[in-house]
């Protein structure tokens, strides 16, 4: 029995505050300004994409002690741009980071619930989790949850979030002016939740949103992230986007959703993914190449390495070979604010491998930082990066993708233009969209227990 | 032309309209407050009317005591209506309510500069304060019992400095995009803002650049001292509640003398809440506000003065109010859509015969109408900015 055709789930991520924007290009445009914005979402919508995603950022990020200056830098509000967006598309889910460690349930929720009622059911929101001291210094808590605690805290935030979320029925405002009956139930929003992270109680004043709840999206890859986002989540955000990798990724979560009474088709998984299209394979491995040396430029390399290294390496050449050094050994203190750092979890063993690396294929420092930082997932022409976007939805090594154009605003205009209708004519992706809500578009339908008793 | 200067009209948008039975009128849409149509709708109205700003109203939940389901219930995150509504309106300013007493100055500082870049430089803030212990249980963070007044006002003036010095915490030029660097900021334009208080601390910069205004129109409404003095130290406008012209003749004399001791030079505008019921006799405005008064079972009142009559005897009231030193009014319709479109045409039509009102709206230097354009604010430099040698 032939198994069923899967079909593709597609997502346009703003490209954040990393090196993978070339801010350089002649194409770039801003960063922050609201038609920015609005041209990645119109392309996303025009390609009948699921959502557009935003991530968020709490404090600039530092290297060396000092602000870090070689990447975009400034990003605008999750919700505030969100909810602008809004009104500039249609049918586009509306996606964002948000914290649970600097946030509090009450404040979240009645703003997720208020995007999900401006925006028509298309409201989406990554949880995630910071517990550094560093982030905290902006904020009422300070540096307060210890590291292992921060999934608990974002399980009670999501699990207070729900609570509030299903404090109205969908029934519930009548608005009838002939019987002078607004809210059907005196009852209504009535709330109260109490963990060990959070003791709250009394009306949240946002009416049922058209979705109920926001569709869930979570990123992680550790034990607990896995575990969280099978608990909790409508869709996964990963790194594996190779076939092997994310097959074994792929079974992984999907494997631990039945501990939690849910069905394989509840969780959408969505490596994040770059792209280099060209008119032929050839021609965009040029391209390719070209803009890995944007991507990566002598000052870059150099910052890269330090972060590994957790030391100053100004002194050395880029273009050279790799240091003789070790990193240095302990908490790394040089670069602050970057997730990336935490992804060396043995550095002293990083750096024989990078440099066993550079020895065997006679790499300058800055052509091995353009070789283990590759980003670039999909390079080929339209006909090729379909063709390989397909075979790894098809062979469950993901549900779909979330792409980061490497150009603001226009990055995703090729991709829209011309992978798109491919993935199209093949039949594995929408040719328009068939529902309103963001749920409806990544067909997990309602994960809503129905229409709750009331708590409170 | 009288020669007087002219006056700036805002309206303050609370659901359908400041009366509580409003919402029972045949021509209220009830049902559609939850939705962006709406909202856009009325700040459109508004402005056509070519008002200065909207205000929309908001608080952490319903406050004490509600249940009552005869009332309208709910309401939307106003930071949100104002973003949604924003890039389907061009002039008019927008003026979203934050709490301060519950919420990170961090987040509302970068979610206002985002406001003022999606409405390309028209955003500003009401900044207030919540004691009630209701809306601090949804917190569950802090006892309201064991705050003063002072304290809460003392906390939102912190807060408000916290805001300003993050729109401040990026000079204006601190993007530079220098491939030959490499750099795309110049650092030496970034800020610690390094702020410490009692209630709390917050490091900076921000993660937002530098709004388009530089630094939003910060408003505070006050019918007291401990709010008058907060006025004076951190807003740029401030909404009163004056009851007739002796009244608004000594809020203005004390907002002014709270601005003498605060050491500041450009004083507040000062703007006169109104709940306005306006019809084509003044008989017809008392009986339209009796009948929705019984439909309440109550008599509507307000912290600011009611109105009723006609758009020609309400700008009397607004020219004598404006003989004290008041520079502006922010009208509050007792329902919409009625009120508002009274409010839109007849009122500004009135006051622009007697050439009190503008008939297009301000450019600032950059040819583009912003808030602070419209209020007649200068965009002020970032006070971390080197002073040219």
């Amino acid at each position: 029995m032939s198994k069923p055709v899967k079909h593709i789930h597609l997502a346009a991520h703003f490209p954040g505050v990393n090196n993978t924007t070339v801010w350089s290009d002649p194409e770039a445009g801003s960063h922050i300004e609201f038609g920015s914005f609005a041209h990645l979402a119109r392309t996303a919508e025009r390609a009948k994409f699921d959502f557009f995603f935003l991530a968020e950022g709490l404090r600039l990020r530092e290297q060396g002690g000092e602000i870090y200056d070689l990447d975009v830098v400034g990003r605008p509000d999750t919700f505030t741009v969100l909810a602008a967006l809004a009104a500039v598309t249609e049918r586009l889910g509306l996606t964002g980071t948000i914290n649970s460690t600097f946030n509090e349930p009450y404040e979240v929720a009645r703003q997720f619930a208020s995007l999900d009622h401006l925006s028509g059911g298309r409201a989406g929101w990554n949880v995630v989790t910071s517990w550094d001291a560093f982030t905290g210094e902006n904020f009422r808590r300070g540096g307060y949850l210890p590291q292992e605690q921060r999934y608990e805290r974002a399980r009670a935030f999501l699990s207070a979030s729900a609570t509030l979320f299903d404090s109205w029925r969908g029934d519930d405002i009548a608005a009838d002016a002939g019987r002078g009956v607004f809210a059907g139930d005196p009852h209504a929003g009535g709330f109260a939740y109490r963990d060990a992270h959070f003791d709250i109680e009394g009306h949240f004043d946002v009416p049922r949103s058209p979705q109920g709840r926001p569709v869930i999206l979570q990123a992680g890859d550790s034990e607990e992230g896995r575990e969280f986002a099978a608990a909790t989540a409508d869709a996964i955000f990963t790194r594996h986007g190779t076939l092997e990798a994310g097959q074994a990724f792929y079974a992984d979560v999907k494997g631990r959703l039945a501990r939690y009474g849910r069905t394989r088709d509840q969780l959408v998984v969505l490596p994040a993914a770059t792209f280099v299209v060209g008119d032929t394979d050839a021609d965009a491995h040029e391209k390719a190449a070209v803009i890995r040396r944007k991507q990566v430029s002598a000052q870059t390399a150099i910052k890269f390495a330090e972060q590994l290294w957790n030391r100053d390496l100004s002194g050395y050449d880029p273009e050279g070979p790799l240091p003789e050094v070790d990193p240095l050994p302990g908490e790394n203190t040089i670069s602050r604010g970057r997730a990336s750092v935490r992804l060396y979890r043995d550095p002293v063993a990083t750096a024989r491998e990078w440099r066993e690396l550079a020895s065997a294929r006679n790499l300058s420092l800055r052509e091995l930082i353009i070789e283990v930082t590759g980003r670039q997932t999909f390079i080929g022409s339209a006909a090729t990066i379909a063709e390989e976007i397909n075979h790894l939805v098809q062979q469950d090594a993901s549900d779909g993708f979330i792409l980061v154009p490497h150009v603001t605003p226009g990055g995703l205009d090729e991709f829209a233009d011309t992978v798109v209708p491919l993935l199209q004519e093949r039949g594995v992706f929408r040719s328009d969209y068939e529902g309103v809500t963001l749920r409806d578009h990544l067909g997990i339908g309602s994960s809503l227990p129905g229409n709750l008793e009331r708590s409170a | 032309m009288t020669g007087k200067p002219e006056l700036h009209l805002a309206t303050a948008l609370e659901a359908t309209g400041w009366h509580p039975a409003s919402w029972r009128e045949p021509r209220a849409r009830p049902g559609e407050i939850f939705t962006a149509a709406y909202w856009t709708d009325l700040v459109r109205e508004a402005e056509k009317g070519l008002l200065d700003f909207v205000t929309i109203e908001d608080s952490l939940g319903p406050g004490d005591g509600i249940e009552r389901t005869d009332r309208v219930r709910g309401r939307l995150d106003s930071v949100l209506i104002a973003s949604r509504v924003a890039p389907s309106t061009t002039e008019i300013g927008l003026v979203p309510t934050v709490v301060a007493t519950h919420t990170e100055p961090f987040h509302l500082s970068k979610a206002l500069a985002t406001l003022d870049y999606v409405s390309q430089g028209r955003a500003g803030v009401r900044v207030r304060v919540d004691g009630s212990a209701g809306n601090a249980a949804h917190f569950g963070r802090r006892d309201p019992a064991t705050l003063t007044r002072e304290e809460l006002f003392a906390e939102a003036a912190d807060y408000v400095e916290v805001i300003r010095r993050l729109w401040d915490s990026w000079e204006d030029e601190a993007e530079i995009r220098d491939v030959a660097t490499g750099r795309f900021v110049d650092r030496e334009k970034l800020h610690y803002i390094d702020f410490e208080g009692p209630w709390f601390g917050v490091k900076g910069p921000s993660i937002t650049p530098r709004p388009p205004q530089g630094q939003l129109p910060v408003a505070v409404l006050a019918h007291a001292t401990a709010a008058y003095r907060l006025a004076a130290r951190s807003a740029d406008l401030v909404f009163v509640t004056p009851r007739d012209e002796r009244d608004a003749a000594r809020i203005v004399s004390e907002i002014g003398a709270e601005s003498d001791v605060a050491g500041r030079e450009n004083r507040p505008g000062i703007f006169a809440d109104l709940v306005v019921f306006l019809d084509e006799t003044e008989r017809a405005a008392v009986d339209r506000k009796a009948r929705l008064d019984e439909l309440a079972g109550e008599t509507c009142d307000s912290d600011a003065a009611v109105f009723t009559g006609t758009a020609g005897q309400l700008a009397e009231v607004l020219t004598g109010l404006a003989e004290q030193g008041i520079t502006g009014f922010r009208l509050r319709p007792g329902a919409i859509p009625h009120d508002l479109l009274a409010i839109t045409t007849k009122v500004t039509a009135v006051l622009r015969e007697a050439g009190r009102y503008r008939s297009r709206y301000a450019l600032d230097s950059e040819q583009r109408t912003t808030l602070r354009g419209t209020l007649g604010l200068g965009r002020p430099a970032s006070r971390y900015a080197e002073v040219a040698s």
